[in-house]
């Protein structure tokens, strides 16, 4: 009984909270806007009479800004309109973002006050053997994932539109696991991999999440199996937009299905493949949650002889061979505490991200068709 | 029967097989949320002696304070829902002006808006922390493990995708039915409120799918923003904070996996046509 009225309790205080929360965020700002509107349009009648009391700035001010000009209105909704996104858009992403710029070129432990040092930190990312193997084996993983991903969802989309009696059954079962999130799923693997299918012997045994090599297979199988019916759905709506008397007159002309799919199906997706890649690009070089939950960034590897030849290691060091870029800055900054190393391996995370996202969308841009 | 029908029946076994073998994860959790921890060990494939025993695990998480189940799925619904809503209604506002509005400023401003859309949370994360922590000594107001903090949060993150999808929307919007809503006597807040969000709605769907599921399933920011333990937990936070406390304990992890990921998977079955639809229409603009 008391349990229950704690419960009550507690949900009475959420609800509470949503209301002001909903109040403060939504309501009060779009009351307020009403408001100023209102109050300058008031204004705006009482001083029309002493038109000549203005001088030339008043005027402009009066025809741009306060007055009832058509002008003056549109600049007005302008500001209020934009205003909410482009504040939390600056708040949270633009000053940071800039912030970021210079904290790489600071000695910011997190702690401390960053004062500047130049560009010591980019030359100890590239001394860094660790980042180094990092971001190699996210290169191999995301080619892999890419591949991957993207060969299962686009024949998943070839299956379910066809004409199948159940099709959207299984379009709906093919997306489910993508609701769920990586944290979560992470979890349900690790627990399929070091439990479930250890029964089964063979190569499961023991789990793949042991050796390193097979622990990256297993997060592209488990990323594979979560976002394969995402991209599907995209693969989907390209292939349903397909004019059908292309399909026909291919059929007339006596295409096989291999011969249709070769001519007329690739070329006129070419565009989702574009957007598709984009996406899983993007998430594959991203990867962070599902890494936390599945393999924690382990197991412990060797670092492989030519990665260390580069770094000239004749001892060659203990990595993680799971430990992503996203994951590796993560805990440059949170656990090694060296925030200033963290935020220069972003800054060229984000570089490097960006010129593959761009080169990537150039070279399928042109083999795209247009209708 | 004709060989055409027989391939088609078998394509559909396939399809079906196909279907089955995906849900094996699924299957697998929960087989394994109604056995008690002894059971697991035992044999993880075998199926559960008492299907009961489920409701015995949801008990006992219900008491685990690692979790607070009510609480986090609370947070995660209220933080949800109100990000969405204010995402849709502001990034709409937004775009609708920048469209509409033909200066330099206002093409200026989208660019930043687009940029945002490539820039990754990494790159983000760790000044933004020490900036909330900046704005809290100067103003007083407290931006991290509050409420209004996660949700201005979500707003400056959603806002880039939701202002370019819906900009390119409503440049396909004609003006004439702007015009005649002003001949008619609408101001500009009214025009927008009552004519263009409603046409609108496609999009917004479209958008509260894709947001929807990244916020309820987004573990970064929470974790840095609420920080994990702390007052304020979404689902996601209070899984790992679980699975990190009680370690392998299989029956556990699993039955609130399942319980975290219930909500969604019901809510996905009732409106499944329109989130599939919203999903096909947006995706390839």
């Amino acid at each position: 009984m008391e349990k229950i009225l704690k419960m009550l309790k507690l949900i009475g205080k959420k609800l509470l909270y949503i209301f002001v929360a909903t109040l403060v965020v939504i309501v009060l700002p779009l009351v307020f806007l009403i408001r100023v509107i209102e109050s300058l349009i008031k204004k705006d009648i009482m001083k029309f009479d002493k038109k000549k009391e203005r001088g030339e700035l008043g005027t402009y001010i009066m025809n741009h800004w306060l007055g009832e000009t058509y002008k003056a209105q549109n600049n007005r909704v302008f500001v209020y309109f934009l205003f909410p996104s482009l504040f939390c858009f600056t708040l949270f992403v633009g000053i940071p973002f800039l912030q970021g710029m210079y904290f790489s070129l600071t000695d910011w432990s997190g702690l401390n006050d960053p004062s500047y040092i130049g560009f010591v930190n980019y030359s100890t990312i590239l001394k860094d053997y660790a980042f180094g193997y990092s971001f190699f084996r996210t290169a191999i993983y995301s080619v892999l994932n890419i591949i991957f991903i993207n060969v299962v969802a686009f024949s998943l989309a070839l299956l379910v539109t066809t004409k199948l009696k159940l099709k959207n059954v299984y379009r709906a079962g093919f997306f489910m696991p993508n609701l769920i999130g990586g944290l979560v799923l992470g979890y349900i693997w690790q627990f399929i991999f070091n439990r479930a299918l250890i029964q089964f012997g063979g190569v499961f045994d023991p789990s793949i999440l042991i050796n390193g090599n097979s622990a990256l297979a297993g997060l592209i199988i488990v990323v594979t199996w979560q976002y394969a019916g995402y991209i599907m759905m995209i693969y989907v709506a390209a292939i349903n937009n397909i004019p059908q008397d292309l399909v026909e007159a291919s059929k007339i002309d006596g295409a096989n299905a291999f011969q249709r799919l070769k001519t007329v199906t690739l070329p006129l997706v070419a565009q989702a493949f574009t957007v598709a890649m984009f996406l899983t690009l993007v998430t594959s070089f991203k990867q962070f949650d599902t890494v936390v939950s599945l393999t924690q960034g382990g197991p412990a590897m060797k670092l492989p002889v030519w990665i260390g030849s580069i770094y000239s290691k004749t001892l060659l060091p203990v990595v993680q061979s799971t430990d992503l870029v996203a994951i590796n800055i993560y805990d440059e900054a949170f656990v090694n505490r060296n925030m200033g190393v963290g935020q220069a391996k972003a800054i060229l995370f984000f570089i490097i991200l960006l010129s593959i996202a761009l080169i990537q969308v150039y070279y399928n841009k042109r083999k795209e068709v247009e209708l | 029967m004709t060989k055409s029908k027989l391939k088609k029946i078998l394509l559909e076994i396939f399809a079906f097989g196909l279907l089955i073998f995906f849900f094996l994860p699924f299957i697998i959790v929960i087989i394994n949320s109604s056995k008690t921890s002894a059971e697991i060990i035992r044999n993880p494939l075998a199926l559960p002696g008492n299907f009961f025993q489920v409701f015995n695990n949801v008990v006992e998480i219900m008491g685990r304070d690692q979790i607070n189940y009510f609480g986090a799925f609370f947070s995660s619904v209220v933080i949800t829902s109100i990000s969405l809503l204010a995402i849709g209604i502001f990034s709409a506002m937004a775009a609708w002006v920048l469209v509409r509005t033909k200066t330099k400023y206002s093409f200026i401003i989208f660019m930043i808006f687009l940029s945002g859309m490539v820039i990754p949370f990494q790159v983000v994360m760790l000044p933004l922390v020490r900036l909330l922590q900046t704005l809290k000594d100067i103003t007083g107001i407290q931006f991290k493990s509050t409420y209004h903090g996660i949700i201005l949060a979500y707003i400056g993150f959603g806002a880039p995708l939701s202002i370019f999808l819906f900009h390119g929307f409503i440049k396909s919007i004609p003006m004439d039915i702007e015009e005649a809503a002003i001949i008619d006597g609408c101001n500009k807040p009214q025009v927008f409120f009552k004519v263009i969000l409603p046409i609108l709605k496609p999009i917004f769907v479209t958008l509260l799918v894709l947001n929807g599921m990244w916020i309820w399933n987004d573990y970064l920011l929470p974790l840095l923003i609420l920080g994990m333990g702390a007052d304020i937990q979404t689902l996601p936070l209070s899984v790992a904070s679980l699975a990190g406390f009680y370690d392998k304990e299989w029956s556990l992890i699993l039955t609130s996996v399942l319980m975290a990921a219930l909500p969604v998977v019901i809510l996905f079955l009732f409106a499944q046509k329109h989130i599939i639809q919203g999903m096909t229409s947006g995706a390839i603009k």
